[in-house]
């Protein structure tokens, strides 16, 4: 069994590495240090850590000044509060004057569990994509994440990136690895179906893909962690040779994934699209695993989503 | 700059604000000119820019956090020689580089504003980056008072106050009328000194149109070590053009072509009178 990891942790080790590695990253966050593990920064760099309090909208505008002022400002909070309450300030203070802010927030989706509803962020993805010029990433892994977090670092201008609270399958931990804003990954080869999965939901998608195999449909998947820009290339590609997309990601089936890729393709190449995700409702309480069994984002509700789709 | 130069600048700098918001038929002249003078000396005298050099690192900073009386710091700025005075004409006009409220890319502005209560929270930061490279520069914010029912007012204010920002400066344009009424009748923010000194800010008073008063704070507030301040400036909506003073119907609507000429009227007789008293 693959090692297994939260996104979030990604984060952190990607924070360590920049603290040395440029001395104009700052971090903030907002009473969340421990939970988004922007904590380890804090305890190695503490000159450049400040924490905002409970006050994520004035998080984002002191990021504004610091970045401003030639600083490379991380602020952190849950997905919730970094995107949801302070919708207003990122798309004003940050993305208008379209500064150089990255938005890490932890604890996106339904992964959150026992926490419930009012802090499973399943709209983070539609609220940063709407905003012209925002980079909108989900990782696959921590792995994934890591290397997202860096190359945020070194790109110039707003990004907003996604991290899970859950431990999940280590997916990319090999050598040719490489991380690319703006660039999707195929995962597997097909010729049926193409499944466009992001976050965490790549790896059930990896797994599905697998079990639709033994019945014999042949599934491509494809690991889409940038959503904006989106990599309309690689779906385009697949999508020419399957003819029928399914997107899975951990969040709302409404301005997510699924409405980026069918943006594209009822535009440039109409097929059928199957959007997996939260059918426009809210979460509840409930163990990780068990909210992904019941919200069918587990491989086996990709499995069936999938092979209902094709019959 | 002395008083009765400042007086002429700020004369200059309210006809702007009448002519630009004249052509472009509409924004928000009440609390441009409650502001005017204020505009003026931060430009004229209080500040270290440069029109030559807008970006450079080592200048102090000024948000403008009540974003729609940009037509004051446009006039300002233009008359400071940041930009051609007759850009001001092109204000809210399609393809122009003076915005509705800030934006980046006109040079002077430091920050895009407009959506009020998120100004203050940027100039923090900049205060706090000074911090951390032991810069010389000050950070100004100019905020409404009505501005002050925002609740982000109070977290930035809360953050400035526990990092002893001392290099941050914020004003308040207190002139006690918003778009639904008086403060009063909105939903009072007083009393503003005591919350600001709550917050662990040096709060200093003072006349909004009296130059050696405006003087006087901006020096205090120079001198105050180990902690932010904040400028109540008691001011008048309105103020230079009679019609409009202290009425709020003028907070956000153009001046006609009638009222335009007799605005104007008032200020270019004023401007002479200032003549007058430099001949004395």
């Amino acid at each position: 069994m693959a090692d297994m990891k939260a996104t979030r942790e990604g984060y952190g080790e990607a924070l360590l590495e920049l603290g040395n590695e440029l001395q104009s990253v700052v971090v903030m966050d907002a009473d969340l240090a421990g939970a988004t593990r922007t904590g380890v920064f804090k305890k190695a760099f503490p000159d450049r850590f400040f924490n905002a309090g409970i006050a994520e909208a004035n998080m984002m505008g002191i990021a504004a000044g610091l970045s401003l002022s030639g600083k490379i400002p991380f602020v952190s909070s849950f997905a919730m509060f970094a995107t949801g309450r302070a919708y207003e300030q990122v798309r004003n203070s940050i993305g208008y004057p379209h500064l150089n802010v990255k938005i890490c927030a932890s604890h996106a989706g339904i992964t959150v569990g026992e926490d419930g509803a009012s802090h499973q962020c399943i709209e983070d993805i539609s609220l940063m994509r709407g905003i012209p010029g925002m980079v909108v990433i989900s990782p696959a892994d921590v792995v994934e994440a890591k290397a997202a977090t860096k190359a945020a670092a070194y790109y110039k201008g707003p990004v907003y990136i996604r991290y899970g609270r859950s431990n999940v399958p280590v997916i990319n931990d090999r050598d040719d690895y490489k991380f690319e804003i703006g660039k999707g990954t195929l995962i597997k080869e097909g010729k049926d179906v193409t499944i466009v999965a992001t976050g965490i939901c790549v790896d059930s998608s990896i797994k599905a893909a697998e079990a639709l195999k033994s019945e014999g449909i042949d599934a491509e998947v494809i690991n889409i962690s940038t959503i904006k820009p989106l990599d309309t290339e690689i779906i385009l590609k697949s999508a020419k040779k399957t003819k029928k997309v399914v997107t899975v990601e951990e969040h709302s089936i409404i301005g997510g994934l699924g409405s980026a890729v069918c943006e594209f393709l009822s535009e440039n190449y109409p097929v059928k699209v199957l959007r997996v995700g939260i059918k426009d409702v809210f979460g509840e309480s409930g163990s990780a695993a068990a909210l992904f069994e019941k919200y069918g984002l587990d491989s086996k509700g990709v499995t069936k989503a999938v092979k209902e789709f094709l019959s | 700059m002395d008083n009765l130069s400042l007086k002429k600048m700020a004369n200059n700098v309210r006809k702007g604000i009448i002519e630009s918001v004249h052509a472009a038929k509409a924004g928000h002249p009440g609390g441009s000119l409650s502001a005017a003078d204020v505009f003026t000396f931060l430009y004229f005298e209080e500040m270290n820019v440069d029109p030559k050099n807008p970006e450079d690192p080592l200048r102090d900073r000024f948000v403008l956090s009540k974003g729609h009386t940009v037509p004051g710091q446009y006039a300002a700025l233009a008359y400071r020689g940041f930009f051609p005075v007759e850009e001001l004409m092109t204000l809210r006009k399609v393809g122009s580089r003076l915005q509705g409220h800030p934006s980046l890319g006109l040079p002077g502005i430091d920050m895009a504003t407009g959506s009020l209560g998120q100004g203050i929270s940027a100039a923090v930061g900049m205060a706090l980056a000074g911090k951390m490279d032991n810069a010389s520069y000050r950070v100004y914010t100019l905020l409404g008072d009505g501005e002050l029912e925002e609740g982000q007012v109070w977290e930035a204010a809360m953050f400035a106050g526990a990092h002893n920002l001392d290099n941050l400066c914020v004003m308040v344009d207190n002139n006690n009328l918003q778009i639904d009424g008086t403060l009063e009748e909105v939903c009072s923010p007083y009393p503003i000194d005591k919350k600001f000194e709550a917050f662990n800010f040096k709060v200093i008073n003072a006349d909004a149109h009296d130059f050696d008063d405006i003087r006087r704070a901006f020096k205090e507030a120079r001198e105050t070590k180990g902690m932010p301040v904040c400028i109540i400036f008691k001011s008048i909506k309105g103020k230079g053009v009679s019609y409009m003073e202290n009425n709020g119907e003028w907070h956000g609507k153009a001046p006609g072509d009638d009222l335009f000429k007799t605005a104007m009227d008032e200020l270019n007789a004023m401007g002479e009178e200032l003549e007058k008293e430099g001949d004395r």
